[in-house]
C-alpha cells in the first residue's frame, strides 16, 4: 500500500463503484427521501459528514480489528459517531439540524457507511480512507441530485424549491419553475416513481458504459481480423 | 493447545469491551458538552413555533413551561396532548394545543392549535406530518396558506355543523385530490375548540393552573 492509486479511487466513487448505481447501497434512505433537489442534497451532505469520519476512524484503529469481532466494532465506530454528530450539530448548528436532522437517523441504516468501513477503510491507510469517503459520498450525492431533480420537475415542473430551507432567506427566489401553471404529477413523487427514476438513471449509465466498452473492443477486433486475414 | 484457544478469546473480548468502553466515554463526554446547549436550542425553537400562534407581545409568562398535560383519551387520540398557557399580568390570554391526530392519509399529523380567551381561533400550524408531497402537505404553511383560514373563526362562526370540508358541505377548502389530509385538520381544531368551550374554566380562570410555575 505504498503506492496509492487516488486516480483510482476518485473514479471508483464517482463512477466504476459508485456507491447507488453499482454497488447498490442505501438504495433505501435514497428512494425514500428524493422528492426534490434540496432533500436529496441534504440527505448527501448527512452522509457525506458521517461516512468521511466513519472511513477515518475505522482505518485508523485497522490495525486492532480481528475478523471475529469486526462488525460489531464497525457497528459500535458508526453508532457512536452518529451520534456525536447528532449532538454536535443540536447543539452548535441547530438551524442545520432543523433540516437535516431527519436525514441523520436514516444515515445509521445506511448500508454505504458499513460496506465502505469493510471493504476498504479497514483494508487501506487513513489518507485512502478518507478520500475514498469523500469520493464515495459525493457519487451518492450526485444520484441523489439528479433523482431528486427528476422527480422534482415531473411533480411540481420546479427544480430547487424550497432551496430557503438549506441556504436561508436568498436563496427563497432560486426555484426554477419550468411550466407555468403546471398541473403536477403525483406519480414521480410517489414510491414507484422512485423506481423507475432510478431505474432510468441506472440504463443511462451502462448504456454510456456499454458504448465506452464497445469503443475499446473495436480497434482490437479490427487488429485480430486484420492478422486472420 | 486450548488454553492458546482461550487465550485468544479473551484478548478479543478484550479489544471488544475497550472499544465499547471508549465510546461510551465519548459519548459521555459529548452528552454533558452539549446537553445545556440542546436543551437551550429546543427551547428556543419550540417557544418560536408557539410566538407564531400567539404574538410575543401578547403574553408575558414563561410560555414553554406554563403547560399541562391531557391525557389521550380527552381528544380520543393516541398521544397525550400539551396546554401551553398564556398569561399575561396574571389574566388567560390564550392556550395552544399540541396535538396529534392519526386521521391523516399517511399516519399522524401534529397541531399546534391556539385558542383565544374568546374563543377564537389565534392559530393554527403544522408540526410535523408525513402527507403526500404535492398534494397533502399543502395543510405546511411553508408550501400554501391554506392554514391561516382557521384565523379568528370560532364554533360560533362557522357553525357547527359547517366546521367540515366542502365536499362534507362545510366551509372549508379541500385540495385538488387531497380531502382527506384536511379533512382531518379541520377536524382536529374543531375538536380543540369544543373542548376548550367545555372546559373553559380549567383553562382559563382556574388560577391555580395558570400559575403553577
Amino acid at each position: 500500500m505504498n503506492d496509492i492509486d487516488y486516480k483510482k479511487i476518485i473514479k471508483d466513487g464517482l463512477w466504476d463503484n459508485n456507491p447507488a448505481l453499482i454497488q447498490m447501497l442505501g438504495l433505501c434512505p435514497l428512494m425514500a427521501v428524493t422528492t426534490n433537489v434540496i432533500n436529496g442534497l441534504g440527505l448527501g451532505l448527512a452522509t457525506l459528514i458521517t461516512l468521511v469520519a466513519s472511513n477515518f476512524l475505522v482505518s485508523m484503529v485497522r490495525s486492532y480489528l480481528r475478523p471475529e469481532i469486526r462488525i460489531p466494532i464497525y457497528v459500535l465506530i458508526i453508532a457512536a459517531n452518529v451520534t456525536v454528530i447528532e449532538l454536535l450539530m443540536q447543539a452548535y448548528f441547530h438551524d442545520l439540524y432543523q433540516i437535516l436532522g431527519i436525514f441523520i437517523p436514516l444515515i445509521v441504516t445506511n448500508c454505504i457507511i458499513i460496506g465502505r468501513a469493510e471493504a476498504f477503510a479497514s483494508k487501506n491507510n487513513i489518507a485512502s480512507a478518507w478520500l475514498d469517503g469523500v469520493m464515495m459520498s459525493i457519487g451518492f450525492m450526485v444520484v441523489l441530485v439528479i433523482l431528486g431533480g427528476m422527480r422534482e420537475l415531473f411533480t411540481n415542473g420546479t427544480l430547487l424549491d424550497q432551496a430557503h430551507l438549506m441556504f436561508g432567506e436568498m436563496a427563497r427566489n432560486w426555484t426554477i419553475h419550468f411550466v407555468d401553471d403546471y398541473q403536477g404529477f403525483l406519480f414521480a413523487a410517489l414510491p414507484p416513481g422512485a423506481f423507475m427514476g432510478l431505474a432510468l438513471i441506472l440504463a443511462f449509465k451502462n448504456y454510456i458504459d456499454a458504448r465506452q466498452r464497445k469503443a475499446a473492443v473495436l480497434p482490437v477486433n479490427n487488429a485480430v481480423s486484420a492478422v486472420i486475414k | 493447545m486450548k488454553k492458546d484457544r482461550l487465550q485468544d478469546i479473551g484478548v478479543s473480548a478484550a479489544i471488544l469491551a475497550l472499544f465499547g468502553f471508549v465510546s461510551v466515554l465519548i459519548l459521555a463526554l459529548v452528552y454533558a458538552q452539549t446537553e445545556t446547549r440542546i436543551q437551550d436550542n429546543q427551547r428556543q425553537a419550540l417557544l418560536k413555533q408557539l410566538n407564531e400562534i400567539i404574538a410575543a407581545e401578547r403574553y408575558d409568562n414563561i410560555l414553554d413551561q406554563s403547560v399541562i398535560t391531557l391525557p389521550p383519551t380527552a381528544f380520543n387520540t393516541k398521544r397525550a396532548v400539551q396546554v401551553y398557557l398564556a398569561t399575561k399580568a396574571e389574566k388567560a390570554v390564550a392556550a395552544v394545543f399540541m396535538i396529534t391526530t392519526m386521521r391523516g392519509y399517511s399516519g399522524a399529523i401534529t397541531l399546534l392549535v391556539g385558542v383565544n380567551h374568546d374563543q377564537t381561533v389565534s392559530g393554527v400550524r403544522v408540526v410535523a406530518h408525513k402527507e403526500t408531497p404535492g398534494l397533502g402537505d399543502k395543510i405546511d404553511v411553508a408550501k400554501s396558506d391554506w392554514i391561516q383560514v382557521f384565523q379568528h373563526k370560532s364554533l360560533q362562526n362557522p357553525t357547527a355543523v359547517r366546521w367540515a370540508v366542502k365536499k362534507d358541505q362545510g366551509d372549508f377548502d379541500q385540495f385538488t385530490g387531497a380531502t382527506i389530509t384536511p379533512r382531518a385538520v379541520v377536524a382536529t381544531v374543531k375538536q380543540v375548540l369544543q373542548w376548550s368551550q367545555q372546559h373553559f374554566d380549567e383553562l382559563f380562570t382556574a388560577k391555580k393552573m395558570i400559575n403553577h410555575e
